[in-house]
C-alpha cells in the first residue's frame, strides 16, 4: 500500500514535471505552421506522396547490389525492427572518418564498404528513397542526437554558423527562424526550423528533398553561395538543428509547402 | 514503370458508393520550363486518366500542363458487381500504366 501511495507521488510529480516542460517548450513543428491540406496530406499516408519514394526504399532495402551481392536486408533483416529510432539519432558521429556525418552518408558508407557498390548520388532518387524508409521507421519517435563529447565541437561550430549573418542579404538562420518564427517572409508564414520530417515532400519543389537541399535553398534565399552537397558545414549545422529540435516527434516523411 | 500509390476498399455492399485514390509518380513536365541548357524541356505529362470497372469506363479525366508532378486523382464509384477496377494512365512519349484493383461485392 505504501508502495503504491510512493508509486503514485512519483507519478504525479513526474506528470507535474512534464506538465511545466510542456507549458515553458515553445517549440512547433513545420506542420502547425502548414495550412490544414497540407496537414491532412501529410497525416494520411494514401494522400501523401512521399509514400512513393518509400515504396521504392522498400524495394531497395530487398535488392542485392554490388560485389558482396548483399542486399541492406542481407545484414540488418526486417528493417521495421532494425532501423526503429535509428534515423532519430543522425547525424552521429563515424569512427571511419573520425567526423560527424548524415544517415544519407551512412547508407552510402554502408553501400561502399558493406555492399561494396558505388554510392548514390546526392539527392538521387534511390538515395531519397532508401533514406526516407529507414526514417519513416522512427517516425513518432523523439528526436535523439547522441550523447557524444565529440560531438560537441562540430555542434558548435553549426549553432555558430546558424547565427552567423551571410549572404548579400546579410541575414542569419537565427533572425528569421528564432527572432521571426511566425512572422511572414513574403506571403510564406516562417517556421522555427525543426528537422523532423525529413526527407520531406517539399510541395513547392513537387518532390522529395534532404534537409540540405532545404538549407541550400535558404541560403540561396539570402544569396549567398550555397555549401555543396555533404559538405562538413552543413552536417554541422544539421547537428545542431537537431539538438534544438531534441525530444521533438520525428514526422518522416513529412509534407512541407 | 512508374510508382503508384492506390487506395480503394477491396469489399463493399452492392450499391455501396465507395472511394478510389490514386497517386502515380511522374514529372507532369509542362513543356514550358527551359533546362539549364536554356532550350524548352519538352512537354512530358499524363493527358488522361481513367478507371474501367468491368470492362465499362466509369470515370476519365483530362489532364494538362497546369497539373502538379504526381497527380493525385480521387473519384467515386458505385459498387455493383465483384470484379477488378483498371486504372489507367495514358501520356506523352507512348506513356501509359495500367493498375488493376480487385473488389468484392457482396450483399
Amino acid at each position: 500500500m505504501k508502495h503504491t501511495a510512493a508509486l503514485v507521488g512519483w507519478c504525479l510529480a513526474a506528470s507535474a514535471m512534464a506538465q511545466t516542460a510542456a507549458s515553458v517548450d515553445s517549440r512547433r513543428s513545420g506542420f502547425d505552421f502548414m495550412g490544414p491540406s497540407t496537414q491532412a496530406m501529410q497525416k494520411d499516408d494514401t494522400l501523401n506522396p512521399a509514400m512513393l519514394w518509400v515504396g521504392d526504399g522498400q524495394a531497395l532495402w530487398q535488392q542485392a547490389v554490388g560485389n558482396s551481392s548483399k542486399a541492406c536486408t542481407s545484414c540488418h533483416a526486417q528493417a521495421s525492427n532494425s532501423m526503429k529510432g535509428v534515423a532519430a539519432r543522425y547525424p552521429a558521429f563515424d569512427e571511419r572518418t573520425q567526423r560527424p556525418i548524415t544517415l544519407s552518408q551512412r547508407i552510402n558508407q554502408c553501400r561502399q564498404h558493406h555492399q561494396q557498390a558505388a554510392p548514390f548520388k546526392s539527392e538521387s532518387q534511390a538515395l531519397l528513397s532508401l533514406e526516407s524508409y529507414v526514417g519513416l521507421q522512427s517516425r513518432g519517435m523523439p528526436l535523439a542526437p547522441p550523447v557524444d563529447a565529440r560531438l560537441d565541437a562540430p555542434r558548435q561550430r553549426g549553432e555558430v554558423r546558424f547565427q552567423q549573418q551571410l549572404g548579400q542579404l546579410n541575414l542569419s538562420c537565427a533572425q528569421c527562424h528564432t527572432s521571426n518564427a511566425g512572422g511572414k517572409l513574403g506571403s510564406a508564414l516562417i517556421p522555427q526550423a525543426h528537422p523532423q520530417g525529413y526527407p520531406v515532400y517539399r510541395l513547392e519543389w513537387q518532390a522529395m528533398g534532404s534537409l540540405q537541399r532545404r538549407l541550400r535553398n535558404c541560403m540561396t534565399g539570402v544569396r549567398a553561395e550555397p555549401f555543396a552537397y555533404g559538405a562538413q558545414e552543413l552536417v554541422e549545422l544539421e547537428l545542431y538543428l537537431t539538438t534544438r529540435a531534441q525530444g521533438m516527434p520525428s514526422e518522416t516523411p513529412a509534407v512541407r509547402p | 514503370m512508374a510508382r503508384t500509390l492506390i487506395n480503394a476498399p477491396s469489399t463493399a455492399l452492392r450499391g455501396q458508393v465507395i472511394e478510389v485514390r490514386a497517386t502515380i509518380g511522374h514529372p507532369m513536365e509542362t513543356g514550358f520550363r527551359p533546362g539549364n541548357s536554356g532550350e524548352l524541356l519538352p512537354r512530358n505529362i499524363i493527358q488522361r486518366f481513367s478507371c474501367r470497372y468491368n470492362g465499362v469506363e466509369v470515370f476519365n479525366a483530362e489532364l494538362f500542363s497546369a497539373i502538379s508532378a504526381n497527380p493525385y486523382i480521387a473519384f467515386f464509384v458505385r459498387a455493383q458487381d465483384s470484379g477488378t477496377l483498371v486504372l489507367r494512365w495514358d501520356g506523352d512519349n507512348g506513356f501509359t500504366q495500367s493498375e488493376s484493383v480487385a473488389l468484392t461485392v457482396t450483399g
